[in-house]
């Protein structure tokens, strides 16, 4: 379960938010509905939308330049890479063609890669959902008696919620990629699928290593914290009775899989244990092993602006007779996404996190204001698809500015998706009042040019003689902040009546 | 040869100046512009709530009023991008009308720059100004190579035409091309988000020392002036169209004052 931060919040108990968001008072004619207010039977905290998340982010601006300006650092060095290497935008192109192979001919290159797999040695499970891949990574471990794995990053696991599951039943979870580590000391979750505590700063790790490893107070030198980590870690994995990895890449030809890890962790994980798990989502199949370097090249060029992985590794079945390798095949909506005409080019991420990086939203709203495993801007393609009522906010948490498109190192159009979301929301009547009515007038307006030109002519003159704050108050959330465009006393197609048909 | 002048509706009400600018630009080279009655909106809001159905009728209408001229030209990328890119879901696939607007419609920088192909402006503006590329123009319509790919070339179209007038120097913002914020009804759907995105651009131009943002988008600019304005920043907006045409140095927001637009 991810605890919440002790952020400052606001104090609604009056009734009054300072924050100018409209609340109603006084409308006790309408029903109270069960499910609102504190006697909610989850431990989980309420859902919140992201516009409200990302309030309480922004609410910091120092904060917020900060997380933007480490950001954007990662998209100038992936900018220095991709423009180092003249046949980038060919990569691409070949990246996103072996993808597209890779999702029509799914089903195929799975079963080649489980044969493969197992002629190696390794034996393969099917999960078609979270929960029975947690149930699987449980029988293994509870097979053997072991009470303790150490996992190396793997986001799949993150989205299965497999830690908090693997604890209940009494089994330690170690995560010994560094940033996941120092998130799951702090009881968070991960805000970035590459660089899981982005949004922590040096002091606070200091804070926490001081708290849980017995680092000295007021620490905060990445050096000596890295190595207090690599200490404790070394321990860990030395305990390790199983490792957990992530796959990068699955190789259907081969049977091979391939890990890619800057610290090493995932290599300790998978060989110093008896039992190496290994856990892919579907999507992780390609079909050769040539296609490999193409993905290679791009990962971490995209991801953090390296030219390579520090490791880049292949496991070919168990090390030796005396140990285990098992792969664990994930469904969890994958099949149903490759249905969908629209989206499921989605399925060809290979997980670099670029998109998020170059996301103005992201850089200026944290991960955590997602509200998902996988946020950014194809987290908010991914997440509708599994439940769209929960995620319906994530679509509109982005100007459409094309950016993550851009970066997207296997060309999905994350935007384009975004903006398919939205009209499936619509179609789906999902959206919400304050989104629908507005547009149903505005349509009305737009079909009538008479209607247009009549509501504009009193707009502007209600704009200009009618007092301020009519316009200018916290409820308008245009003018909250921003000054309103001056109105012209005359609108283009009354000048040009005036200037040019008359004079025809 | 007839070209359409296709403005959007904000520009209509808010901005008439960038209209009038517009239509005299493209007038100074020569052509013959019409300004088609009954326009309204070309239904973008709408799609992009993702009320299709209220997005409909307004494109569909678009399209029919538009589907005589040969050339159809608009100052806003992000307008233009909508009718280039965004209209399959109103027609039926390869539908004759649509298509012949679809490929008549251009961006009036693309227009100007690959159609026209001007010459020379004749105009000055003596200011130091920094390009504001707005987001559609620059990834729905190419009309820069964006910062993150190169694929497009290395053309910018906006630069070529400001190239042309004289006077002007430059100011670079460190970031070249990073969406301003504004996203239509993201504006004030995440206003928090949205409004901190816009500070940060203004503080980037600032930085490089800008007098004036020029952009192809006035949207984007409604957005950056409401918060030049509010803060009390000394910057100013200006629509491309404005500067190509050698406006003066307007004194707040994109909007010239009635009492000076030219009346020929």
């Amino acid at each position: 379960m991810s605890t919440t931060l002790p952020l400052p919040v606001v104090n609604s108990a009056d009734g009054g938010d300072p924050s100018g968001t409209p609340q109603r008072r006084g409308e006790s004619q309408l029903p109270i509905l069960p499910n609102h207010g504190s006697g909610s039977d989850h431990n989980a905290p309420p859902h919140r939308e992201h516009p409200a998340m990302a309030k309480d982010f922004v609410a910091n601006v120092q904060r917020t330049h900060w997380h933007d300006g480490a950001l954007w650092f990662v998209r100038s060095k992936r900018d220095a890479q991709a423009s180092a290497i003249p046949e980038w935008e060919y990569l691409r192109q070949c990246a996103s063609q072996i993808k597209t192979e890779a999702i029509a001919n799914m089903p195929e290159l799975l079963v080649q890669f489980e044969a493969n797999a197992k002629a190696l040695g390794a034996q393969v499970h099917w999960a078609i959902d979270a929960e029975e891949h947690n149930r699987i990574v449980y029988e293994i471990l509870q097979r053997r008696g072991i009470v303790r794995m150490i996992k190396s990053k793997s986001m799949l696991t993150e989205e299965c919620h497999l830690n908090g599951y693997l604890e209940e039943r009494g089994i330690e979870v170690i995560d010994t990629d560094l940033g996941e580590r120092i998130v799951q000391l702090r009881r968070e979750t991960p805000s970035h699928i590459v660089l899981p505590a982005i949004h922590i700063k040096k002091e606070e790790v200091g804070e926490t290593f001081h708290e849980h490893l017995g680092t000295d107070a007021g620490a905060s030198d990445p050096q000596y914290l890295t190595e207090a980590a690599r200490g404790h870690l070394r321990g860990k994995f030395l305990h390790g009775e199983a490792g957990l990895t992530g796959i990068n890449f699955a190789i259907a030809e081969t049977g091979g899989i391939v890990v890619c890890t800057n610290e090493g962790n995932a290599d300790l994980g998978a060989v110093l244990p008896p039992i190496h798990i290994a856990s892919m989502g579907m999507e992780k199949i390609i079909p050769r092993l040539d296609d490999l370097s193409v993905f290679t090249r791009l990962l971490a060029r995209s991801a953090t602006g390296q030219p390579i992985t520090t490791y880049t590794s292949h496991f070919h079945g168990p090390r030796d007779p005396g140990s285990e390798m098992h792969i664990i095949i994930v469904d969890n909506g994958r099949t149903e996404l490759r249905q969908s005409e629209t989206f499921r080019s989605a399925l060809g991420c290979i997980r670099c996190g670029a998109c998020m990086n170059t996301c103005p939203v992201f850089r200026r709203s944290g991960g955590h204001s997602y509200g998902a495993t996988v946020p950014g801007p194809i987290g908010s393609v991914l997440n509708p698809a599994t439940d769209d009522k929960k995620h319906k906010s994530l679509p509109y948490a982005c100007s459409l500015c094309g950016s993550c498109t851009d970066v997207c190192p296997v060309k999905i159009p994350l935007h384009h998706q975004l903006l398919a979301w939205r009209k499936e929301f619509g179609k789906r009547g999902l959206l919400s009042i304050d989104k629908t009515l507005p547009m149903r007038a505005a349509s009305m307006l737009f079909r009538s040019p008479k209607l247009y030109n009549l509501a504009g002519r009193i707009g502007r003159a209600a704009m200009r003689t009618l007092p301020r704050a009519v316009f200018v108050n916290r409820f308008n959330m245009w003018s909250r902040d921003r000054e309103l465009p001056e109105p012209p006393p005359e609108s283009f197609s009354q000048w040009y009546a005036k200037n040019r048909e008359n004079k025809q | 040869m007839s070209v359409a002048l296709f403005v959007p509706c904000y520009i209509d009400q808010f901005y008439p100046d960038v209209a009038v600018a517009t239509l005299e630009l493209l007038e100074r080279q020569g052509l013959d512009v019409v300004f088609p009655k009954g326009q309204t909106c070309c239904g973008q809001p709408m799609a992009n709530t993702g009320c299709t159905a209220d997005a409909a009728p307004v494109a569909r209408r678009l399209v029919e009023l538009f589907a005589e001229f040969d050339q159809v030209v608009c100052p806003s990328g992000s307008c233009t991008a909508m009718v280039r890119h965004h209209y399959e879901d109103y027609f039926p696939a390869g539908d004759p009308t649509y298509e012949k607007v679809r490929s008549s419609t251009f961006e009036l920088c693309e227009f100007l720059a690959d159609v026209v192909k001007v010459d020379s402006l004749g105009v000055r503006f003596p200011h130091r100004i920094s390009i504001h590329q707005s987001c559609h123009g620059l990834r729905e319509l190419r009309l820069a190579a964006s910062s993150e790919t190169r694929f497009y070339g290395t053309r910018d179209k906006m630069r070529e035409l400001l190239d042309k007038v004289e006077g002007i120097t430059w100011a670079k913002p460190q970031r070249s091309d990073e969406c301003c914020g504004f996203g239509g009804t993201f504006a004030v759907n995440e206003a928090d988000v949205s409004v901190a995105m816009g500070r940060d651009r203004i503080a980037d131009h600032v930085a490089a020392d800008s007098e004036v943002i020029v952009a192809g988008d006035m949207s984007c600019l409604m957005h950056l002036d409401g918060l030049i304005r509010r803060s009390g920043t000394p910057l100013k907006v200006m629509h491309i169209s404005q500067v190509l045409m050698g406006r003066p140095l307007l004194t707040h927001s994109g909007n010239l004052p009635q009492s000076t637009i030219p009346c020929n």
